[in-house]
């Protein structure tokens, strides 16, 4: 079962909507795509810069089908990065937005289609694909390091399959994106909707943007997910009291939300006849790993819940053995047939098979209930050592977002810094870590911002946070 | 400080830019810092200055220095 190859038996159903709410069938789309795949011809390395259009997914969709190896990349990736990444890994192709094509100097067009390019480059390759490997993508990390995961077709596939199956997606589901396509969690949308058949919508625009929810209202969207400040927005917005009767599944992964706000949205979502998901997942499983089923969102709020269909977890202390015991802190372990082959510093790596053996160290750290679900307690190595104590930086963060501050902390030993815009409550929040942790208030230093540094992806960018 | 300034305060210090960059061409998405996340923190200060609660339409038709003076005036706050 290969979803991008299986996908022509929807023939006639929409597979895209687009933002004049526009359709294209599954067979125009796997035309376009075939098109695409006639010039590559064999298999190769491509560079796949993203939209959420049909020209970017057409080209995604194409390199699948063709055993051609993309590197997915977000449109608004910085200029001297992408001239980085294409000096390491040498492309024999670009697929890329027209005008972003005429821009620049990296190759010669030789087909387009959808406002996409492909330029041939002028790289020969000096380095041999594995013939496991089908897709590249970077970790949400952005730290601009040219890193990245390399998953494997059997990943791909077998993390669509297990994401349809838990959320019960059907035919009739209709996604409306609302993260980048070279983001995974974004991908992973895309990916297991494709499977099942259905109709997605394909938008860049923004919740704050008025056009994102006609767009949702006219095409009746029963779907989307979003990372935890999108759910910070909603709020914003007041989601509890827009009328969207066709929305029936929101999910929410890309970092721990606060249980305050999943369990508003829970019971938010339950008012309004839809089911609410946390998951939890990285690139290096090329996405999902776990999810909270929806009836227990609100009853264990805070949890990233269970392992997804086909994977397992377990928790391991420091010397490496299996914690049997409920409740006790340690590495979460994942296994599962979505767990990447490895990372790829450069081109000479894309040889590599599989270095993973299907388990995955995650680097969070973890503790589970005697009901068997998990929750996330921090990082491996986001921890501090303040006069002596051993603090977890991001255990700080939350107690301060819970008490109504947004933050982001980071530091060095004996000296933690909390980054806020919140200019007006500067030594409340100095007092508040200091009283919790019960830590001489002279180890934390309140720095305001005018915003946080977040990534495309939502994430904070703590490499910008210096 | 007049409505105005608090006004030209919010954008200054959202937005990091100068006084004379607000006009009517000072619209959402024409600063990097104006994107979704920053319009979020924008309402959150326009709010907190005027001490109001706006609705989830005004808070997405307010996308532009100009138009938000108009929206503003709904919620009795003369610029």
């Amino acid at each position: 079962m290969d979803f991008y190859n299986d996908i022509g038996a929807f023939g006639s159903s929409t597979a895209v909507i687009t933002e004049d709410s526009g359709r294209i069938t599954y067979a125009e789309l796997l035309a376009a795509a075939d098109a695409i795949k006639d010039q590559v011809r064999d298999r190769c390395l491509v560079f796949s810069v993203c939209e959420n259009s049909p020209g970017s997914l057409a080209g995604y969709l194409a390199f699948l089908r063709g055993r051609i190896v993309p590197l997915l990349l977000h449109n608004c990736i910085d200029r001297g990065l992408f001239e980085t990444l294409l000096s390491t890994y040498r492309p024999a192709y670009i697929w890329l937005p027209r005008e972003k094509a005429k821009a620049a100097d990296w190759g010669r067009e030789v087909f387009h289609y959808g406002g996409y390019s492909l330029l041939r480059t002028k790289h020969e390759p000096d380095y041999a694909l594995h013939d496991d490997l089908a897709l590249l993508l970077s970790t949400s990390g952005s730290t601009g390091s040219p890193k990245l995961v390399r998953l494997s077709y059997k990943n791909i596939n077998s993390n669509a399959e297990a994401i349809a199956q838990y959320l019960g997606i059907t035919r009739t589901d209709r996604p409306i994106t609302t993260l980048p396509m070279s983001y995974t969690y974004g991908l992973s949308i895309l990916n297991s909707h494709l499977l099942k058949g259905c109709a997605l919508i394909l938008t860049d625009k923004t919740l704050m943007d008025k056009a994102f929810w006609a767009l949702l209202k006219t095409n009746e969207a029963t779907t989307f997910g979003g990372v935890p400040y999108v759910y910070e927005m909603l709020k914003k917005l007041r989601f509890s009291r827009m009328e969207l009767p066709s929305l029936k599944t929101l999910t929410q992964a890309g970092g721990k939300m606060s249980p305050e706000l999943v369990g508003e949205f829970a019971a938010v979502c339950g008012q309004k006849g839809a089911r609410f998901f946390v998951m939890y997942g990285q690139t290096e499983a090329t996405a999902r790993m776990s999810y909270l089923p929806s009836e227990q969102a609100i009853s264990r709020a805070g949890s990233i819940g269970i392992a997804i269909p086909g994977g397992e977890f377990w928790l391991e202390d420091e010397s490496g053995s299996v914690i049997a015991e409920s409740d006790t802190a340690g590495e979460l372990v994942y296994k599962g047939g979505n767990v990447a082959l490895g990372y790829a510093a450069g081109r000479k790596d894309l040889c590599k098979g599989d270095e993973n053996g299907g388990v995955l160290r995650t680097g969070d750290m973890a503790k589970r209930d005697a009901g068997g679900f998990y929750y996330i307690v921090g990082r491996k190595k986001r921890f501090l050592k303040l006069f002596g104590n051993r603090v977890n930086l991001d255990e700080i963060e939350q107690l301060i977002k819970s008490a109504g501050y947004g933050c982001a902390c980071a530091g060095e030993d004996d000296h933690l810094r909390i980054y806020t815009s919140e200019k007006e409550n500067q030594a409340a929040i100095k007092s508040l870590a200091a009283a919790r942790t019960g830590i001489h208030p002279s180890a934390f230093e309140v720095i305001c911002l005018e915003s946080l540094p977040f990534n495309e992806a939502g994430k904070v960018l703590y490499s910008a946070l210096k | 400080m007049t409505n105005r300034e608090k006004y030209d305060k919010v954008f200054i210090d959202c937005f990091s830019v100068e006084k004379s960059a607000l006009n009517d061409k000072f619209v959402y998405q024409c600063v990097t810092e104006w994107d979704s996340i920053g319009h979020m923190g924008m309402i959150a200060a326009v709010e907190a200055a005027f001490d109001i609660m706006m609705e989830t339409d005004d808070i997405i038709d307010f996308s532009s220095y100009t138009k938000g003076a108009e929206i503003l005036s709904k919620y009795k706050v003369v610029l």
